[in-house]
Order: C-alpha cells, then structure tokens, then sequence
C-alpha cells in the first residue's frame, strides 16, 4: 500500500502539472474559438458576397480535416515561412482555429434560431440594429448556444491530447515522459485517462444540467 | 507569387513517382481503419444502450458508467492504454488493432447516446396504436418503430463516421501506418514538411466533405419527413 | 404643428417582379384613424410596413409631421437614410406586429422598458416606471413580472401594445393585431385597441375585423390589387359599398 502511494506521489506529480498546461491551453483556445467563431458568424449575417464564400471554405476546411494535421501544419510549417512557433501557442493556434469553425455554424445555428420578427420589433422601437443585436439577438443566442458550447468545450479538452505530438506539455506528453522513464506503463496510462476524466466530468454534468433546465422552459 | 506555387506544386510532381504508391496504401489503411472502428462502435453502442435501458441495476450500471468514462476520456489516451499500457499484463495488440479497438471503444460511449434518444423519443402510445390496429409487435417494429428511429438515428451516425474518418489520424500516434504516420514518415525523410502535410489534410477532406455533404443532405430530407409527418 | 400627421404620396412596392403596391396615396390628421382592409395579399400588411420603413418603398415618398421619412432630400435629391438617423424616427411611430413579437428574454415589465431605456437613454427605475404605467393601461399590471411564454397570445399582444405606447409615439400602427388570436381571446385586445382610440390617438389599423374597423376608425380604405378601390368614411365605405370587388369581399366575410 505504501509503494502504491510514493508511487502516485512521484507519478502524480508531474501528469497534475500537465493537467495544468492541458487547462491553460483549452481555455485558450476555446477563447479563441469563441472569439472567431462570433465574429465569423456575425459577418455571415451581414451577407457579403466574397466574405460568405471565404468564411464558408473556412469552415468547410477546418470541418473536414483532423485537428492533427491542422496542428501539424502550423507547428511545422510555420518554421518553413521563417516564422518560429513555439507548441503551445501552436497548439492554441491550431485548435483554436478547429475551434473557430466549428462554432462559426454553432452561433449561426444559434443566431438563425431567432424569429426575424424579433428584430423587427426592436427596429420599430426605435433601437438600431447595432442596439437590436446587443440587447436583443445576442442575450438570446447565448442561451441557445450554451449546451453546445459546453459540448464543444468537452470535445477541445480532450482534442488537447493530441498536441502532445508537437510536445505541447500537456497530460498525454508527461505520460508518455513518465514511461520511458519509469516503465510504470499501465499505472501511468490509467492515471492519466483517470486524469482528464476527472477535468471533463464536472464539465459535462454543468451542460447536462443546463439542457435539462432549458428542456424545462420550453 | 504564381511562380512560387507553380515552384510549390512542381515538388508534388517530381517526388509522385516515390510518395504516390506509399500514400495510396496508406489512404486505404485509413479506410479499412474507419469501417472497422465505426462497425465495433455501432455494434457495442447498440449493447450498452439497450443495456442502459435494462432492468437489472447491475448492468444498467455499468453500461452508464462505461458511457460517462468512454465521453469523459480522449480516444488518445485509450489508444495509449490499449497499444502500451496493457504490455506488462501480457496483452498485446498490433498497432492496427489497437487503433480500431481503442476508437472504436471510445465511439461506442456517444453511439449508445444516439440510439437511447432514437429509441426514446418514439413514444409509447404509438406502439399501443399499432397493436390496437392489430399489428404484430414485429410489424410494429418494422413499420412504425424503425422507419422513424432511423430519421432519428442516421444524421448522428453519419457525422460519426466522419468524425472517426478524422480521428484514425492520431492512430499516427501509436504507429499504426495510416495516412497520417505516412504523411509524417515522408516528411521526415524528404525534409519537406508543409508539403506533406498539406497532401494529408487535401486527401482527408477529399474523403470527408463528400460524406459531410451527402449527411447534410439527409439531415435536410429527414427533417422535412419528420415536419409533415407532424402536420406542423 | 399645422398639415396632416401622416403623409403617404404615391407608394410602390415591389418584391422582386412582384409589384404589391402600385402607387398608394394616403393621408391622416392628427387624432384620426384609418382602417385598411382587403382580401389577404392585397398588400395591406405592406402598406403599414413601409409606413415605418419596415420595408423600403420601392417608390414614393413618407411623410411625417412635416418631416420626410427615412430619407434626405438635398438639392431635389432623394438619399435612404442611414441606420441611427432612421432608428431615431421610428422612435416616434409605434408598430403592433400580428405576431406579438415580444422578446423572450425579458420579462412584460423589461420588454416594454428596454427600448427607452436604450434609445432615449432614461434610468431603470424611469423605466420601470413608465412601464408600469404602460402595463396599468393594457389591464396587465398583475403580470408585470411574468416571461411572454407563460403569457396567453391575448394577453401577449397587450403587452406588445405597452411596448408600443411606452415609445410615447406620435402614430400606432396595427398589423393585423387579432389574426394570430383564438376567438375567444379577440376581445381583450380590440377592447384595449378601441380605449387607445377615445383617449384620441392617431393610429393606422390593418384589419380583418370588420365590425371593428366600422365602430374604431373615422376612415377606412379598401385596397386590392395594390391600389386603393374605394375609401372614405365606415358608415359609407362598409355599409354602402360602391365597388363590386368591395361588396364580394364584405360579403364574403359576413358569411364566414
């Protein structure tokens, strides 16, 4: 029993560090997906014709390819251009960017949800559209976009595991560090799964909660 | 700028005769990868949602447990327990195997999800008015249930391929030879990084986006099924 | 201020090929009413919209108190106006949508308060205020702090009427206010509809009731086909139509 604890105190050490790193890089990126995302969509609104047609690639792009190469191409070709990337802002970039488009038809879904006669009546009040969005559209697409939000956050959480192949030092990078120095295999691979279910457990309860709220009003 | 990109795509023209053969295998690898991850998941997700439905506590147990884990925990880390961290034990898989065992296991969680809702939403009273109008439970089943599980059931499933199409790239990651590792291998040697990787995401979305367009089709259909079915 | 309050010239309407008005004329006094009624796709419901430049007129000029609307005139030059100075004008001209429109984010009290709270820039508590006021008016006030989904569609469409009569509008427009109502739910809200129209308010009414249209408004215009068939006072207009297209269409709604 004491070995079992000095070995997840030594163990458990260094994967609790890179929970921290795996943390520091999803709310980043998911910060940037937000971000880019919102704006992305609201552009889209606007219905621009050479705008619609890149924002739409965009998406279709980041979409239909796997995070990994998105990840890979930033981290190794950045370099290639003359420009030096360190993994995680790469790893930020690179997610984020997957992030971006995946919520650009997240918050459109969201935006379209809302009767056009809503804006309308803001309008006839009085408000510009600048006013009609803020006080308006947007507090109401917040509500409806927030269960996918908080399922997109818990699918990015663990997407983060895959930069631990540009060595971004996340979880699945001190875990794969841990073996080949200790060889405690199993014990690490299970501590470290262990690991990001603890992360996104609590996460997935919130949107489970939230969707059974909202199921509620309606 | 058009020199630089005729100078870019004339690198694909002198190493083809080197790299096609190697990413064609490797694109068939990845297929064959797909299928059998998205068979093993279709058919334990089918289990664990019946079983989650179950009666018996025990097994309606352990199949809400699996499914919370198996949502809760990156294909990634599954993989590496399944390819490395099982060898001291005495299991070991070749890196294929692993690589649809592990997807396929961490797929199954949102499978059973998908078919519980197919399976819920259809309510009761509809299979009490199919009996009533003297039906067979089987004809009940083949004419009123299934036809409209399925509208339930396809659009998620579809995307699942797709998302599985996508996530047999970090298989790379415990070296079972797919696109991906190909892609990576190849750059190595050749030094020419942005170039194959750019062919692997190019062969990726040629694969992905007929399959994202053919789903959003069937999205569309079956939403308006489901509209005039409801008189709304 | 002396003219009328509403000045319609010569309004066209086109929707793609699709001509709905064709050149309307319309015009409203201070303290007045005008129904408009007609066979649905008439263009009744566009009319109303362009009055506030809901829909852009195609052609044709607005009018109100003296002021154009939703456009600037330089050098006999007509320009559409931009998105604040427009917002700014609308503020005077209150709209009841058909389909109530309220926002379902915010309580009866915060739907009716926003929107000075925001345009005229008054304090909460001024608009709580006014909005309680508002409510007071539509006999809602017992509902002040409920959401619009745990609001009947009559009682929905009074407090939609607040939301309007808070903007303390120089003119109310009416879309069809009762068409989306159960019957029995109808009479609440022309009861308050005809209350707004003792206390003297201007206000332009798209309707289907007719019975209504006769006992609210002091004029009433027929419009078919995107022009206007027949107009002038109820007692005239519905009771001893003159046109053929007129008489089948009152026909037609008594019988149904």
């Amino acid at each position: 029993m004491d070995a079992f604890f000095t070995k997840l105190m030594t163990l458990g050490g260094p994967l609790l560090l890179g929970a921290g790193t795996t943390v520091a890089i999803t709310i980043s990126a998911l910060l940037v997906a937000v971000v880019l995302g919102l704006a992305l969509a609201l552009i889209r609104l606007l219905n621009i014709h050479p705008l619609n047609w890149l924002i739409a690639t965009y998406v279709e792009i980041f979409r239909n390819t796997p995070v990994l190469a998105q990840v890979f191409i930033i981290y190794f070709s950045l370099p290639y251009l003359g420009v030096n990337i360190n993994p995680f802002p790469a790893a930020v970039i690179g997610l984020g960017l997957n992030g971006g488009a995946m919520l650009t038809e997240v918050f459109r879904a969201g935006l379209n949800a809302i009767h056009f006669g809503q804006r309308e009546a803001a309008l006839s009040v009085g408000m510009t559209p600048w006013m009609s969005l803020r006080y308006i559209i947007l507090p109401q697409t917040w509500r409806i976009t927030l269960p996918p939000l908080g399922n997109y956050a818990i699918a990015l959480l663990k997407d983060t595991a895959v930069v631990s192949a540009i060595a971004a030092p996340e979880i699945m990078f001190w875990a794969r560090n841990l073996v080949t120095s200790t060889f405690e295999t199993t014990f690490v691979y299970i501590l470290a799964a262990l690991l990001y279910f603890c992360l996104s457990f609590p996460l997935a309860r919130l949107v489970d909660g939230f969707e059974r709220r909202q199921r509620a009003w309606q | 700028m058009i020199e630089d990109l005729k100078g870019f795509l004339s690198v694909y023209a002198e190493n083809w005769h080197d790299w096609g053969p190697q990413i064609y295998e490797a694109i068939w690898v990845t297929i064959q990868l797909t299928i059998a991850s998205f068979s093993l998941a279709v058919v334990l997700g089918l289990l664990l949602a019946v079983g989650k439905l179950s009666n018996i506590g025990l097994v309606r147990g352990f199949c809400t447990a699996y499914i919370e884990i198996a949502r809760g925990v990156p294909a990634l880390a599954v993989l590496f327990l399944l390819y490395f961290g099982l060898v001291p034990l005495g299991i070991v898989f070749d890196a294929f195997t692993a690589g649809a065992i592990g997807l396929g296991m961490s797929a199954a969680g949102y499978i059973a999800e998908v078919f519980r809702a197919g399976i819920q939403a259809i309510h009761k009273g509809q299979r009490e008015a199919a009996l009533a109008v003297g039906m067979t439970p089987m004809m009940t089943f083949r004419h009123i249930i299934l036809p409209q599980a399925i509208r339930i059931i396809l659009p998620p499933m579809l995307n699942m391929v797709i998302l599985l199409l996508k996530d047999t790239s970090i298989c790379s990651l415990i070296s079972t030879d797919e696109l991906m590792l190909r892609a990576k291998d190849l750059a190595m040697m050749s030094f020419l990084p942005m170039h194959l990787f750019l062919l692997a995401g190019a062969i990726y979305f040629c694969l992905s986006w007929p399959l994202s367009l053919i789903t959003r089709k069937i999205e569309n259909l079956m939403q308006r099924g489901r509209r005039q079915t409801f008189g709304g | 201020m002396t003219g009328p309050l509403l000045q319609v010239e010569e309004l066209h309407k086109s929707f793609g090929d699709l001509e709905v008005l064709k050149g309307v004329d319309m015009t409203l006094d201070r303290g007045h009413k005008t129904a408009i009624i007609g066979p649905s796709g008439c263009g009744k419901s566009t009319m109303l919209r362009c009055i506030n430049y809901m829909e852009r007129p195609t052609q044709g000029h607005i009018h109100l108190d003296g002021e154009l609307f939703g456009e600037t005139q330089s050098d006999g030059a007509y320009k559409p106006m931009n998105e604040k100075g427009l917002a700014r004008q609308r503020a005077h001209v209150g709209m009841v949508f058909q389909g109530f429109y309220l926002w379902p984010h915010l309580c009866a009290r915060d739907n009716i308060g926003i929107g000075p709270m925001k345009v005229r820039g008054i304090s909460k508590a001024q608009a709580n205020e006014l909005a309680d006021a508002m409510l007071e008016k539509v006999h809602m006030s017992h509902k002040a702090n409920e959401f619009p989904e745990r609001l009947s569609g009559g009682q929905q469409q009074r407090v939609a009427i607040a939301r309007a009569l808070a903007q303390q509008p120089k003119l109310m427009l009416f879309d069809e206010p009762t068409s989306a109502l159960d019957p029995e739910l109808i009479g609440e809200v022309l009861n308050v509809i005809q209350e707004l129209a003792e206390e003297g308010r201007s206000m332009v009414l798209v309707t289907h009731e007719i019975r209504f249209a006769r006992e609210v408004a002091d004029h009433v215009i027929f419009l078919h086909d995107g022009v206007i068939v027949e107009e002038g006072p109820p007692k005239q207009v519905i009771d001893n139509p003159q046109h053929e297209r007129l008489r089948a269409f009152l026909r037609q709604i008594v019988e149904h």
